[in-house]
């Protein structure tokens, strides 16, 4: 398979082989430190994310290569009303890939159609985050050995968390029980449930302690107060749904828990330390996985 | 009463066996309010086929593939005729493309084409009932939420 120079922007755009190559490229993936050298990627944050960027920034500085780029637009031309389609074919001038950060949905899709070289998307608006996608996938695989015949579940804002939205579609098409727990108020939206994959059945409910028992993965994102207008209505929900070494007694032994972070309140810190938690491993997986698909992108290799 | 008759066209395009409700919306996407030609409007018209009907004439104007385009996502069951010499020269079977350069303006207000200079692109995943997916925010509409440009 090939992927010099191919654009990564949203999860529709790989076939089921090409997620799997993906993978196991960057689980045996032996980092060579001049695999980039000279090679030079922009990182354009039209939006803060601190942890995309510096792992983006980590992942191209191990493999010899540099970074240029802004991760606040109020300093950058952007703020001056400069078009996001002069800012793209500036920039690519500079550079041998870009990688972008926007708030508005689209935004990566329309900068990979202008320019020449190599686009990843780091997040469009509420759509897609690839990156975060492969590097959960990974994850999941590298932790359980598979990425099939697990029951999963989601757990937090399942309305507005693009992460969710896209890890649930990947993993449907790899035959999984998902299960989607929240309030009716943050449940899955129907669009996206009509798009998963019919080979993976759901299951929904609002309770976690029922159903935690069943779970090989557990799936949290964070809960935005922001979302709510009662901010009754938002304590009574973080408090259900946080998980601390109580509610861990009813979860099988080997069940993972994992998070995009940051988190705020959702996972005690007691949690930490214990054989269930994932999500820091999950972050570090994000710089190996990010390594991996720039050296098939820009390095091209196989 | 006496009936009106309308003038059988020279030269021009005649849309007729449009659903009754879809009229004046096929109207304003050719923008025929701005029109110079010779336009003639039927709405509510009496049909054996389907009870009721528009029919929309216009002299000297020849739609091109754009409006053919438009006007399959509005009312794909009306009947488009291109007529010269007052014989009909060509009919033209209206069908919904595979993709939309243009047509439509995507409803998402959080989309990047709704600000930045960008063609709208919508890939058609089903044409019945219509269901389309913006090439960009990746968002799924139906026909009711179709803005046409
Ligand atoms: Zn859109």
């Amino acid at each position: 398979m090939q992927f010099r120079g191919r654009d990564i922007i949203s999860m529709r755009d790989f076939s089921k082989a090409e997620i799997e190559y993906l993978l196991d490229f960057s689980l045996n993936f032996k980092e060579s430190d001049h695999a980039l050298k000279g090679k030079v990627l922009s990182t354009l944050f039209f939006e803060p994310s601190t942890r995309t960027r510096l792992s983006f920034e980590s992942a191209m500085a191990s493999l010899g290569g540099s970074c240029i780029g802004f991760s606040d637009p109020s300093v950058s031309s952007i703020k001056k009303g400069e078009s996001l389609s002069d800012t793209i074919k500036t920039v690519e001038g500079y550079c041998n890939a870009i990688i972008i950060r926007h708030p508005l949905e689209g935004s990566a899709r329309l900068a990979a159609d202008i320019a020449s070289i190599p686009v990843i998307n780091a997040g469009d608006g509420s759509n897609q985050h690839p990156t975060q996608t492969l590097t959960d996938l990974y994850t999941i695989r590298k932790s359980k050995g598979k990425l099939s015949g697990l029951r999963i579940g989601f757990l937090g804002d399942l309305k507005y968390g693009r992460t969710v939205h896209s890890l649930s579609l990947a993993l449907s098409s790899f035959s999984n029980k998902l299960f989607f727990i929240s309030s009716s108020a943050l449940s899955m939206p129907d669009s996206y449930l009509e798009s998963l994959d019919r080979s993976s059945p759901t299951e929904h409910t609002d309770r976690l302690d029922e159903i935690i028992g069943e779970l090989d993965i557990l799936y949290v994102t964070r809960i935005q107060q922001e979302r709510f207008t009662d901010p009754l209505e938002y304590k009574k929900l973080k408090n259900t749904y946080h998980i601390n070494l109580d509610m861990l007694k009813r979860a099988k032994p080997e069940m993972k828990i994992m998070h995009p972070l940051p988190r705020v309140d959702e996972i005690d810190t007691s949690v930490d330390a214990t054989e269930n938690s994932l999500y820091f491993q999950q972050a570090s997986n994000g710089v190996t996985v990010r390594k991996a698909l720039l050296a098939l992108i820009i390095g091209g290799a196989k | 009463m006496k009936e009106l008759k309308i003038a059988r066209l020279k030269e021009g395009t005649v849309i007729d066996h449009i659903k009754s409700e879809n009229t004046f919306r096929v109207a304003r996407i050719l923008g025929l309010e701005n029109s110079s030609s010779m336009v003639t409007i039927g709405a509510n018209l009496d049909s054996t086929k389907m009870g009721r009907k528009g029919l929309i004439k216009i002299e000297n104007k020849f739609l091109n593939e754009k409006e053919a385009n438009k006007i399959a996502l509005v009312a794909p069951e009306a009947n488009l005729c291109i007529i010269r010499n007052s014989q009909v020269e060509k009919k033209i079977r209206l069908e919904v493309p595979d993709e939309l350069r243009g047509l439509a303006r995507c409803i998402n207000t959080n989309c990047v084409t709704n600000h930045e200079k960008a063609e709208t692109r919508f890939i058609v995943e089903s044409k019945e009932p219509l269901k389309l997916r913006c090439h960009y925010c990746e968002r799924i509409f139906g026909k009711g939420d179709l803005e046409i440009l």
